[in-house]
Formats: structure tokens, sequence, C-alpha cells
């Protein structure tokens, strides 16, 4: 089954412009809060009602603005998990599972054992919301789901109330649970780790917009767009001009670099990952950059430096630099002394265009 | 004593709270699905709670008497409201309505509206999910609602007296009874019924915060300010 959505929704000074075609796999949606992500999935809920355009599921039009079509809620067949999973409170498990299950009492009886095994709930049949762990509130409002038989499920933002150590337990629960499902998934979060371990393919969204959308291993290895490399994690960026199809001018850091994927020509800006630089032992000159350190951060397992760039020589234009490197590799670093060259790895530079 | 007040008044009292919980509810629910003149039509239904007693009973007149549209279309059915006990459960209803549509209302609006939504995308109607979702998890107010109602309605006074008077064994309801006495000189009535009205007020307000209170246990301890 495939979902395509074409819609338009103005909101205040806000306008959500999205359109995309999944069919297939997990989508996720990445994205700063407020950029519209969590808006997107209301109005192919049918909870909100977009200004214009279309939303096709399967071979059903869900909402169509030129035919006069908007199916209810009700009707969708779209699953949502809620980020505080809206369990009805003063129904019990059991009764939450049964709220959404289609046909007569008997199927609807059915359904609930099923999905009470499947979703490893026996014995809590008769308790309520309250009672439960987040983990098995989780279990719940999935099994809900599931038992009304949608044709998609949407999850929104399932794991950014929770502390890190049970967030990683429930993603690999609702993972495993959700391998059985058929049907599309979507899921939205502004965290890129969740979405990359989540998802097949990933779709950036900023500003009420799409700004890329690609295969996870594509997004992050070559992100193309500036906000793309923002919100997947790349720390430093600067404008940046093409010289050569190889060679481009960092504009921002006063530095020319050779990159060893060619260089596009729609090409404005330039990006290092914190994670890729190299340190320069030798002499070597070809993409390196002297710096002087700033500030020194300290991680668990890594230091984050921020670094002047000292090949900048007016002041408020010297961006700054933010390496993250082992905590053993600095700390023999430090012991040398020595000034910090840092190589810009030609294989791992990001070309992106605004 | 004539302890005929004390029935007439939890007739209408128990008569006007009865209507006043559906009605309440009912113009709630309206009120929030509204997107036009939301203000000013709440404002008419809070309006019977500020207005004096006596300019609302005045209202009630001029639109239920006899020489009124509906007063005439009530009398070819041989009903008449005014200075009948059906006229003061009409003055209490009125008057009381507010308590209960603001405060279901309020706790309408406090109810996490995902919940309606996610009841919403599994498919169950919009009557069975506010009737089976919202409702039970709203009984706490509901019942605040009620007890403030039932109050109200049982001192109603000022629009009691201009749409159904004060005829004793008939619309003399006790508040009424009380005013009577003390227009007669007749202190020690006045007394009985002042206790009896306080008694019940009392009882009212007390079965409220105790409710409250259970209300409040079942989910924190509760702190102060």
């Amino acid at each position: 089954m495939s979902l395509s959505v074409d819609i338009k929704k103005r909101l205040g000074n806000f306008t959500l412009r999205v359109s995309f075609t999944v069919s297939g796999g997990i989508l996720g949606l990445l994205g700063a809060s407020g950029c519209g992500k969590s808006m997107t999935l209301k109005c192919i809920a049918g909870i909100e009602e977009p200004d214009e355009g279309k939303i096709v599921l399967g071979d059903r039009v869900l909402f169509d603005s030129e035919k006069g079509i908007n199916l209810p809620p009700q009707k969708r067949k779209v699953g949502y998990l809620f980020q505080n999973y809206a369990l009805f409170p003063n129904m019990t498990v059991e009764e939450n599972i049964a709220a959404g299950a289609a046909g007569i009492k008997a199927e609807k009886e059915n359904a609930v054992k099923e999905k009470i095994e499947m979703f490893y709930l026996k014995g809590l049949e008769k308790k309520r919301p309250f009672q439960l762990s987040g983990g098995q509130q989780q279990r719940v409002a999935l099994a809900r789901i599931l038992a009304s038989e949608p044709d998609i499920i949407m999850l929104d933002e399932p794991f950014s109330a929770l502390d890190s150590n049970l967030k990683w337990l429930l993603e690999q629960e609702l993972m495993e649970l959700l391998a059985a499902y058929p049907g599309e998934v979507i899921m939205v979060s502004h965290n890129r780790n969740e979405i990359y371990r989540f998802s097949d393919t990933i779709a950036v969204v900023s500003d009420g917009r799409i700004d890329a959308i690609s295969s996870r291993e594509q997004l992050f290895q070559n992100p193309e767009t500036v906000s793309a490399a923002l919100l997947t994690g790349c720390k430093n960026i600067s404008r940046a001009e093409k010289i050569t199809s190889h060679t481009l001018k960092a504009v921002d850091w006063n530095i020319t670099l050779y990159s060893n994927r060619p260089i596009p020509d729609n090409m404005t800006h330039v990006g290092m990952r914190a994670h890729y630089f190299k340190y320069a032992h030798g002499n070597d000159n070809t993409n390196t950059m002297n710096c002087t350190v700033v500030k020194v951060i300290e991680n668990p397992f890594s230091y984050i430096i921020l670094l002047k760039n000292n090949c900048c020589s007016g002041g408020a234009d010297c961006t700054k630099i933010r390496w993250e490197v082992d905590k053993a590799v600095w700390e023999e670093l430090t012991a040398k002394n020595s000034p910090v060259r840092l190589i810009f790895d030609p294989d791992n530079l990001l070309l992106l265009s605004q | 004593m004539d302890l005929s007040p004390l029935f007439i008044s939890l007739k209408v009292a128990f008569t006007a709270t009865f209507i006043t919980i559906f009605a309440g509810i009912a113009a709630a629910r309206y009120v929030l699905k509204i997107k036009r003149f939301k203000g000013m039509i709440d404002g008419l239904f809070t309006l019977p709670m500020v207005l004096p007693p006596t300019v609302v009973g005045f209202f009630l007149l001029v639109l239920l008497g006899k020489n009124s549209v509906m007063g005439k279309f009530l009398m070819t059915f041989n009903i008449n409201v005014v200075f009948t006990w059906v006229g003061a459960v009409i003055a209490s209803t009125v008057v009381s309505f507010p308590l209960m549509y603001r405060t279901v209302r309020g706790a309408f609006e406090q109810f996490d509206i995902n919940i309606v939504y996610a009841a919403r995308t599994l498919g169950i109607k919009e009557n069975k999910i506010f009737w089976t979702i919202v409702i039970p998890n709203v009984v706490p107010s509901l019942i605040a609602g009620t007890i403030l109602t039932f109050a109200r309605a049982l001192g109603e006074f000022g629009a009691t007296m201009m749409l159904a008077g004060n005829i004793p064994g008939r619309t003399q309801t006790m508040s009424v009874a009380v005013y009577s006495a003390v227009q007669s000189g007749d202190t020690k009535t006045a007394y009985s019924w002042v206790i009896a009205v306080c008694a019940m007020s009392f009882t009212a307000m007390v079965l409220m915060n105790f409710w409250n209170g259970r209300q409040a246990g079942k989910s924190s301890k509760g702190g102060g300010f």
C-alpha cells in the first residue's frame, strides 16, 4: 500500500506545505520542534484539515480539496500513536483494546485475546492505564491501534518523554512489534539517532517544508541541503564557492578544500561533521587548518574541542570549529603540547545547497 | 407548622437540578463545538448568574406570561406556568443553569484532547466517544456541578417570586416562606426555615468538598500554594 500526500495549510504566520509519496517500509520525518511534522500527521489522520491538497492511501482518497472529499478520522483507517499514548483512563486494558476493534462481539473478543497475547499483556487485562508502567501503556496503545486494523500506523514522537534507558528498551520492543505489521509506518521525531535506527526512508522537515527525502544511509552520508545537514547533526558549516570540479573555497573558513566527490554547480555551503576531522601529524598542508583551542568540553567518552581558525584574519567572521575526538587521542595530543592542525577529510566533506 | 414549603422546595430543586444537568452538559458541548459567536453565546448562557434574579424573573414573566406568544401557545394546551410550581422549576432552572454549564465546560476544556483524537482515529463514533469516554472521565466535575446547582436551586428566591409568586401550599418554597414570615412578624417560623435552609445548603457543600477531597487524594497528595 502506498501513501501520497500533497497538502498546504496556513496557521498564522506559518505555512505547512508538504508533499511526499511512500510505499512500504518505515518513513521517518525528522525535524526540529514546531517545523510542522506533527501537523502533517494530524492532517493525514483527519484530526486537522488542510486548506488545500490531496491525501491518498492505497486506492482510497482520504482528502481532496478540489473534489470536496474529507473523510472523518473514523473512516480513514489511520492508526495514531500519541506521545502520551492517550489511553482511555476510565477503561481497563481489555476495554481499551476492544474500543477500536471492528466486527461483532465474538470477533472483538478474539481480536482482544490475540492482541493481549501478542503484546505480552497477559495478567494485565483488568488493570487501568494509571496502574501500568510507561512501557506497558505503550504496548496497550499499540495493541489498541492494531485491533482497529489500520492501513497505516503513525508514531508521533513516541519516546521523547522517556529517560534514555527506558527509551532504549521501548524502542527495541516497538521495532520488534512493528516488524510483523504489513502496512505503512510513519514516525515523527526530532532525534536523529532514533529516526536513523527506525526508518528506511527519512524526510527532513524544515519550516513547514520537506527539505530532503532519501534513504537513511544516503541522507546521513550526503545530506545535500544545509537544513538536512544541521538536522542530521553536522556542526561545522561554511559558505562555499566552487573553484574546479573537485576544489572549493570555504568562504567563512578562508581555506581551499579538495573533495573526492565531484562538486555540484549549485553548491552554496560546505559542511564537516565534528567527528570526521583528522589530526595532521606531518607537514601535509592539503585540506589542513591551523587552529587555536578555545574551549574543551568533556563528554563521557569523548571531548568536544571548540577551536578558533587561525587562517581567518578578521575577528568577527572567524567561525568556531567544533571537533569531537576520542578521549585517548586528545589526551595524547595535549601531552605533546603541539598546535592543533585539522585535516578536512576529502571523503567526508558535505557539499550542500541552500 | 405547615411543612409544605419544605416539600415544594425539594420538589422544585430536584426537578430543576435534573433538567439543568442535561441542559448544562448539552450547552457546554455545544459551545465547545461552535467556532463563531462563541463569546456571545457563552455570555448569554452565563448571564443568569450575574443578573439580579428579579431581572431574570421579569424576563421569564414577559416571555411566558399570559399575554406573550409563548404563554398563549402554552395556554392552547391548557398549561400555565405563571404562579404554579412549574414556574418555580423554570425560574430555578434558569438561575442555576450557568453553574452547571460553567463547571462542565471547564471540565471538558481540561480533558486531554488527544484522547478524543485517538478515539476518532480508532473509528469510534462521536456520540459514543462523548458518552463512554468523555463523560465518565469528568464525573467528579459533574457531581460538583450538580451539588452547586442543587444548592442554588434550593435557595432561589427572586426569580421564583416573580414567576411563581408566593402561594402557600402551592408555590411557597422555603426561601419564600422566610420572607413571608418576616413580613408578617412571625420570627419563630422564620427561624425554623432559616435553620432548615442553612443546614441543607451546608450539607451540600460539605458533601461536595468531601467528594473533591477524595478525588484529589486519588491522584496526588496535593500541596498548598
